[in-house]
């Protein structure tokens, strides 16, 4: 009379169709993860504080940019704050005790997180398309690679939070760094733009590490800026790491 | 009294503790708890906050690990074996675990694609009386409603065994009845269940066996009808206005024991009711105490509970079992 688990891959079509529902079901994840970014492309695309070299329009620097925001806001604010309500309510604890595995669980946040980004690449490409004739150049293979290790490293900083720090926290925690990140991340505002004394910190902030290195991969003729791409392996492996060591069920 | 195991009826238990100990840091939470659950009992396990009911529960569904001791559900252990486990057992948490954003039909629909033969969503809630408000979000259901969503979610994997952390708190009478017929059914059907609870009535009607538990030590475990005999006959509860000192009452010739449940009560177990009514009366006007309530009881479950476990905390628990109705 007892009933099995389900096959796993049933399992977790089913958690990862569930999370992403309840991501878009809330206005502020909306707000986070496709209009914010959508803004400030159009906003700093048009404020012309955005250097640009002959021949290319300043869409052709924003777009790497907002979309590091864009993983950023899923990965680390998005997925990171809902995480960790889903600790305090006792969620994540629930799920703990049914047949779903840890693994389950986690592989199911990744799919959502992936199907989200997916969505925000395919609406920021389109909207710089459609407004500023932005076409991807140099190596957009290798941009996708890029851009997958910033999401992994900016998804498991946001499980790292919620499975470290409680609910309130991570909140504000999320939401400050991703301020922080904004405006010192060389992704819209340039790191050789800001104050001499905080360029050295921001050269090693993971978000000036994932955008220059997507920056080269979207430019014509640019080499990869080996230094950047090895800071960014070196925080996924960190952000994995305290994601592992941080992750609770309670 | 001993913490010695009660041997379950027949055959291969379905849930064993042996010996079991836990601490959480300086708090020794239980210590030497040995219980055995047989295949389809239900077991009620009782006791005051803090007595160990919930720390109990979450060895055997593989929450806490032990620190000493055998635990055995379904002949696996939860700590080491609980992916095995996990498919055939059904809990209910003392609190939370339900998503407010979520939808109760949806929540209910994703638990039961964990399992490879779920029971049917929408039959489990009629069963639970949430048919009605499938399409609320959990946010917007009260108490109850939330409690027996809990249960549903619990059961949709069709669990041989069940775990059920006070799974009628916050209910009123009339859904808590109805929590109970549907417990009943649920062990009707074999199903093997350990709930903790509060509630005397609700130990007194639902459990084969009641193992009352105290400051970490299980002080009695026994059919509810054999610990209502051992309950040494009858009781008379005494409540004062002020806070007094009892301990005198057991020079009274009809009182034979004295058990503190608060600063102005205690139960007295006694020979001769109306004779130790009589003398008791007469001793608190002698004292100047004014009485306001004296009740001769004896063989409840209440009153055994109180015997063992004392103390304000447990006369504090015992409270909302009248508002259970009767």
């Amino acid at each position: 009379m007892s009933s099995p688990a389900a096959p796993l891959h049933r399992a977790l079509r089913a958690q990862a169709a569930m999370e992403l529902r309840l991501t878009l079901r809330q206005g502020e994840n909306l707000l986070v993860i496709l209009i914010l970014p959508v803004l400030l492309l159009l906003f700093f695309a048009s404020a012309r504080i955005v250097p640009t070299v002959a021949g290319s329009s300043p869409a052709d620097y924003l777009v790497p940019g907002i979309l590091t925001v864009a993983v950023m806001s899923t990965g680390m604010v998005s997925l990171g704050i809902a995480t960790a309500y889903q600790r305090s309510y006792g969620v994540l604890k629930r799920l703990g005790g049914s047949p779903l595995p840890r693994g389950g669980l986690i592989a199911a946040k990744g799919l959502s997180v992936l199907v989200i980004e997916a969505g925000q690449v395919a609406l920021i490409g389109l909207v710089a398309l459609w407004a500023y004739h932005w076409r991807p150049q140099g190596a957009p293979g290798l941009a996708v690679l890029v851009l997958l290790l910033g999401a992994i490293t900016f998804a498991a900083m946001g499980l790292a939070m919620a499975g470290g720090l409680r609910a309130e926290l991570t909140l504000a925690g999320a939401n400050g760094l991703y301020v922080l990140f904004l405006v010192l991340g060389g992704v819209v505002l340039p790191v050789d733009h800001l104050p001499g004394f905080v360029q050295p910190l921001a050269q090693l902030l993971p978000v000036t590490a994932l955008c220059s290195t997507l920056r080269a991969t979207l430019t014509p003729g640019a080499a990869l800026p080996t230094g950047d791409l090895v800071l960014l392996v070196a925080w996924l492996a960190v952000a994995v790491g305290l994601a592992v060591k941080t992750f609770r069920w309670e | 009294m001993t913490a010695a195991p009660v041997a379950a009826p027949t055959g291969e238990p379905a849930i064993e503790l042996a010996g079991v100990g836990k601490r959480y840091g300086a708090v020794t939470a239980l210590r030497d708890v040995s219980l055995t659950v047989a295949p389809g009992e239900l077991l009620a396990v009782l006791g005051p906050n803090g007595a160990g009911k919930t720390t109990t529960v979450e060895i055997l569904e593989g929450y806490r690990r032990a620190d000493v001791g055998r635990v055995r559900v379904l002949g696996c252990d939860p700590d080491a074996d609980g992916a095995r486990l996990r498919p055939r057992m059904g809990l209910m948490l003392q609190s939370g675990g339900l998503y407010p954003l979520m939808r109760v039909g949806e929540a209910l629909r994703l638990f039961a694609s964990f399992f490879r033969r779920p029971a049917d969503p929408e039959e489990l809630l009629a069963a639970v009386g949430l048919a009605g408000v499938r399409g609320s979000r959990i946010k917007q259901l009260s108490g109850g409603e939330r409690q027996r969503l809990s249960l549903a979610l619990a059961l949709v994997g069709r669990p041989e065994v069940c775990f059920l952390d006070e799974p009628t708190a916050g209910m009123d009478p009339r859904a808590r009845r109805l929590t109970w017929d549907f417990i009943s059914r649920l062990q009707g059907e074999g199903t093997t269940i350990v709930l903790t609870t509060h509630f005397m009535e609700e130990a007194d009607r639902l459990a084969d066996r009641v193992a009352i538990l105290h400051e970490g030590r299980v002080v009695a475990c026994d059919t509810p009808a054999a610990l209502k005999g051992a309950g040494a006959g009858e009781t008379l509860r005494v409540e004062v206005a002020t806070a007094f000192d009892p301990a005198p009452l057991a020079m009274l010739a009809a009182v034979r024991a004295v058990t503190p449940t608060g600063p102005g009560s205690c139960v007295l177990r006694v020979e001769d009711p109306p004779a130790a009514l009589a003398a008791v009366a007469a001793w608190l006007r002698d004292q100047g105490l004014r009485a306001r309530r004296l009740e001769v009881g004896g063989g409840s479950l209440e009153d055994v509970f109180l015997q063992l476990t004392g103390g304000a905390d447990g006369a504090a628990e015992t409270a909302p079992a009248a508002e259970g109705g009767r």
